[in-house]
């Protein structure tokens, strides 16, 4: 096939990290902190190289943790920041994470997931992580965990991380697998993006009396103005009360907790990302995201069958897939890992009871630095198929 | 002095967390001190802490202040100074807190040369957790984790820090309480990583363990022990034995990193 020539329109031929870079950029991030690793690099590569050139700062810190420190503390100013790692960096990570969960920091953490544990497999992809980013740091935490399955989806997660994180002030774990963030494909850059800030105090606020943590809206959020606008607040990772200042109480903390769990409920609606396709014909869906997604789609439209592709993986759309139980017999839950997602499903599913007969949950689980071949998936729709 | 330094603390927040006897209020007042005699905007002025007992200190001053995780006050430091070099950025830090857990953000730091203040309240042992043995413990002490007596050399901050890149650096103790604001405001005025070791007090865990339960006696060894840069100088090596230095030990202009990225923008804005 000849690709007809490209001029400068919107339509680019994209490797996964490079979208995520242009994304960054275009939903207005302008610092970031990294640290060497691979299969993340490019987006530290593509960070040094543009972000001065828009007045944004990169800078390669003397480690992974470092990276996230620097990145809550440009955020704490009320610059959007970035940080982008793999495996054993987002181990590394998971302190500041939940630094940035309690402290209520927008910050947007890229893991492109290679083969583990520890050094694994440093340039072959795995699916190993998923349940790192959503229980990686300690302590009760809520997580919103995007995983993206086209170079074109890679672009549009990053926004929504960055918006996502804006709105809740939370940090957002962007989980692109290493054959996302390697493949190149034709991407259409879309013209506009939908920018969502993180709502600062009024121009008239009254800054002796601001409390940074006190919560007047029904979102559960927050209003934390940046560092240096006149405020002169205290900000702790220490559980602490509306006017930021370490406080210890039950009472305080059990609020604390369950308002940052409950602000990410309360926005499931923006955040949920689940697309359901069932075939008209067959009871059967293939359920599955990342590069896992792209194999189960095809042995899907070989076999007749539908698919489910999640785009957020955390909060877990139990609702929808709850709903899912009531329609079909079996679902296929493909991933490059051991059994991660497979026991979310599993979770929901129980106790829903379709046509007299629970559903059936099957994983295909193989970790083995191998993208899925469909023609694993589709032996065993058929196999499903004959029962 | 133009204010009472009382104005610069939230005395809403106190009682102090620190016990009968501790150094760091001395530290606190004197880093006050040095900031009112800058006469520094403080909506301007971040102040930004790790964890231990020095590290509650930012929370009882009146400016931006950032309370953050163990031993990395610094990458949080330096992501703000890179967001917003118009600030003053002052770390208030512990001897564990920024030379073992956080030792290597100290020497990169450091070696970047970024217009950070550091001052480290280094009583050379673990205070809150109850009295363990730190990178600045000498050797043969005692602590709650070096029962039979500690085996580790300890760590000399200020020349960890000078060999780093750090292109200020000083030294005082709570004894020598009148020096520490003059260190501390010319700290404030080098463009580039300043850095201030204070050796204070910790009689409740480090003095009670070797044989100083008495905050006077420690403040006394610390007059007995300490020596002018001027002095020391022209000591022997004998003489030298059991003493340390105090005094600005290191003070020469060097390229300041945020000064650095922005000429690196103006470079691609010219591409």
């Amino acid at each position: 096939m000849i690709l007809p020539f490209l001029d400068n329109s919107e339509i680019k031929f994209l490797q996964g990290n490079e979208a995520c870079v242009k994304a960054a950029l275009a939903v207005g991030c302008r610092f970031f902190a990294g640290y060497p690793i691979t299969p993340s690099t490019e987006i530290a590569e593509g960070m040094a190289k543009e972000l001065p050139k828009v007045n944004g700062t990169f800078i390669q810190m003397e480690d992974e943790i470092a990276s996230l420190g620097a990145v809550i503390g440009a955020s704490i100013c009320g610059v959007k920041s970035l940080t982008a790692t793999s495996g054993p960096g987002f181990s590394l990570k998971q302190e500041h994470i939940g630094y940035a969960v309690i402290a209520e920091i927008p910050c947007v953490i890229v893991n492109v997931m290679r083969g583990g544990p520890s050094t694994g497999l440093p340039t072959l992809p795995a699916q190993g992580d998923v349940m790192q980013a959503r229980w990686g740091t300690h302590g009760d935490h809520p997580a919103i965990v995007l995983s993206p399955s086209s170079v074109r989806e890679y672009y549009d997660l990053t926004i929504k991380a960055f918006n996502l994180s804006e709105k809740f002030r939370t940090p957002v774990i962007l989980l692109p697998d290493e054959v996302i963030a390697h493949t190149r494909e034709k991407v259409e850059i879309p013209k506009e993006t939908r920018i969502i800030n993180r709502q600062l105090p009024a121009p008239d606020a009254n800054k002796a009396k601001h409390q940074p943590y006190a919560v007047n809206s029904a979102d559960g959020v927050p209003v934390i103005p940046n560092f240096g606008e006149g405020f002169r607040f205290n900000i702790t990772g220490l559980v602490h009360d509306a006017t930021g200042f370490p406080a210890a109480t039950p009472e305080i903390t059990e609020k604390l907790l369950l308002r940052i769990h409950k602000k990410i409920a309360a926005g499931d609606n923006e955040i949920k990302g689940i697309e359901i396709n069932l075939a008209r014909n067959s009871d059967i869906v293939v359920l599955s995201y990342g590069s896992s997604f792209r194999s189960g789609a095809q042995a899907a439209s070989e076999t007749g069958v539908g698919t489910v592709k999640l785009t957020t993986l955390f909060p877990f759309p139990d609702k929808e897939i709850k709903e899912l139980a009531k329609k079909v017999k079996t679902i296929i839950v493909v991933e490059m890992n051991l059994g991660q997602l497979v026991r979310e499903v599993e979770r929901a599913v129980a106790g829903q009871s379709p046509h007299g007969g629970l559903v059936k949950v099957y994983g295909i689980n193989i970790s083995n630095g191998l993208l899925i071949h469909p023609e694993i998936i589709v032996r065993k729709i058929k196999e499903c198929q004959k029962t | 002095m133009s204010k009472d330094i009382k104005e610069y603390l939230r005395l809403d927040k106190f009682p102090h967390i620190w016990c009968p006897g501790c150094g760091h209020g001395i530290i606190l007042q004197a880093v006050l001190r040095a900031i009112d005699r800058l006469q520094l905007d403080r909506d301007n002025i971040a102040v930004v802490s790790g964890i231990g007992c020095s590290s509650r200190a930012a929370g009882y001053v009146d400016f931006n202040t950032l309370h953050t995780t163990h031993g990395r006050a610094l990458t949080f430091a330096t992501g703000i100074k890179l967001a917003k070099p118009e600030l003053t950025v002052i770390v208030l830090t512990g001897d564990g807190d920024c030379s073992a857990i956080g030792g290597n953000h100290l020497i990169h730091a450091a070696r970047r040369n970024i217009d950070l203040n550091v001052i480290v309240f280094n009583n050379s042992i673990y205070g809150m957790t109850g009295g363990q043995y730190s990178p600045t413990t000498p050797t043969t002490d005692y602590a709650a984790t070096a029962p039979y007596g500690n085996i580790d050399n300890a760590f000399d901050l200020c020349e960890l820090t000078r060999a780093a890149g750090a292109s200020y650096v000083a030294r005082s103790t709570t004894f020598h309480a009148a020096q520490i604001p003059l260190l501390v405001e010319k700290g404030i005025k080098n463009k580039g990583f300043s850095f201030i070791d204070i050796i204070t007090a910790c009689p409740i865990y480090y003095g009670r363990m070797n044989k100083m339960p008495d905050a006077v006696d420690m403040l006394k060894t610390q007059r007995d022990n300490a020596r002018n840069i001027k002095q020391w100088d022209i000591m022997t090596a004998e003489e030298k034995q059991g003493k340390f230095v105090i005094g600005e030990l290191y003070n020469k202009p060097a390229p300041e990193y945020t000064d650095a990225y922005r000429q690196l923008r103006e470079k691609t804005h010219a591409l």
